[in-house]
């Protein structure tokens, strides 16, 4: 630290110093910023950090995180790396030839869930491992991973239909209720892509989408269509609940991460209490007006 | 009979959608697909046996658990591709609804059974996946070094 102080401030700065300490740290303890910075230090750092951003980002469990972290620096002949992650951020510190870089990134929200670009990075640290990567070629792989677009809003839409109405059957629904529930979930996703698209918060998205798939069931079932309502909402509803985050929470329990675990089964329990907020107001509203 | 097959073939489709809504890789559709069916296969027969909701989540997450592991080896994949797409017929969300529906309708004793139920499958469920990730990677990759030899 006193280097650091010392280059830093400049020439008063260096008086003061005490030069013999200087000397003892200077031989176990280099900052970045005394260091030269070669390209390749700096490039690992970088190359680490991101590769645990887009795993974070993208629903990796904790445990990937780091450990995929920690399997591409040692690749690439870093000494020692300790990472440590909590579900919204990673925090790093490195030894790249004597050299100590250390960094954190924060807010990484756990709203989105694209399987494939963790897949993708998975790929790519196996790669590394056997060899077949430089640095500059996984730096630019990364950069194409990030890229890979999200199912477009189209097909989301159908797919969603799609699992209501199968959802709907599996849990008892009669054929005639999945036609319904198909309708009632597409209708409900057109919802939730326009409020992705909006940057809504995710406790208004998921409170105005049960409540909004609840009217449209009601309204169909009123009209007519369909035998079963409960089953109808229930099919419809199922692309809202919080299946994922639930998932990694156990499996964040399981492997120790105790704080991530907490985060997760936090964010699940709030996204459940949304929905049962959203079908019991619509439901209350529509018995006041009929 | 029927009824299952038809049932087998949905729950094939009801899990490939969520695969797409995840963002899964194309060529893994198949594989998530399959594991979301032998997952509901081990459900409506524990279910259909014992009528047991709670024990038929159980035994089927442990199986969609083995399962996707032995996918994530062998197509050299995170488990948690499979994993998700696979215990998402499994999460109680029609629990969720009928706690809350019997709490609209003033029905306590109801509410308060189907919501201890919802607990109880989703513990079910988290117990289920913790017990086989607790068998070491080891067992999984020794059928895989067999057959690479």
């Amino acid at each position: 630290m006193a280097l650091w102080y010392g280059k830093k401030m400049g020439k008063v700065e260096d008086d003061i110093v005490n030069t013999q300490e200087v000397k003892e740290n200077e031989q176990d303890r280099r900052p970045a910023a005394a260091c030269d910075l070669s390209d390749k230090k700096d490039k690992i750092f970088s190359l680490v950090m991101r590769a645990g951003e887009i795993l974070l980002h993208n629903g990796a469990e904790i445990f990937r995180v780091k450990q995929t972290m920690e399997i591409i620096a040692k690749a690439y002949g870093v000494k020692s790396v300790d990472v440590y992650a909590i579900s919204n951020g990673i925090f790093c510190t490195m030894n790249v030839d004597g050299c100590f870089f250390s960094t954190q990134i924060k807010e990484i929200p756990i709203d989105t869930v694209h399987l494939g670009r963790v897949a993708e990075v998975n790929n790519l640290s196996r790669a590394i491992v056997d060899g077949k990567y430089t640095m500059e070629e996984a730096m630019e792989e990364l950069e194409r991973i990030e890229q890979i677009p999200y199912a477009s809003g189209y097909s989301r839409v159908l797919f969603a239909g799609i699992g209501s109405a199968a959802f709907c059957y599996l849990f008892g629904g009669s054929a005639y209720d999945s036609v319904v529930s198909f309708i009632a979930g597409f209708v409900m996703f057109i919802f939730i892509v326009f409020a992705e698209k909006h940057k809504f918060p995710k406790v208004l998205k998921i409170l105005i989408g049960s409540a909004w798939v609840t009217f449209v069931s009601i309204l169909l079932h009123t009209l007519g269509m369909g035998d079963s309502l409960n089953h109808i909402i229930i099919g419809s509803i199922i692309c809202l609940v919080p299946g994922v985050v639930l998932t990694t929470a156990i499996r964040d329990f399981f492997n120790g991460d105790y704080l991530s675990g907490t985060i997760h089964l936090v964010d699940a329990l709030l996204v459940a209490t949304s929905i049962s907020a959203g079908v019991s107001i619509m439901f209350r509203v529509w018995n006041l007006f009929t | 009979m029927i009824r299952m097959l038809i049932q087998l073939v949905v729950s094939f489709f009801a899990t490939i959608s969520f695969a797409v809504l995840f963002n899964v890789p194309k060529k893994e559709f198949f594989y998530c697909g399959m594991t979301g069916v032998i997952g509901w296969f081990f459900y409506l027969l524990i279910f259909d046996s014992m009528h047991s909701v709670v024990f038929a989540n159980f035994i089927s997450s442990v199986v969609i658990t083995v399962v996707s592991r032995l996918f994530a080896v062998n197509r050299k994949l995170p488990v948690t591709i499979f994993l998700i797409s696979g215990i998402f017929p499994l999460v109680p969300g029609a629990g969720i609804y009928y706690t809350t529906y019997y709490i609209i309708t003033n029905e306590i004793t109801l509410a308060v059974s189907k919501g201890v139920e919802t607990i109880g499958i989703a513990l079910a469920i988290a117990f289920g996946i913790m017990l086989v990730f607790l068998i070491p990677q080891k067992l999984f990759l020794f059928g895989k070094n067999q057959k690479a030899k």
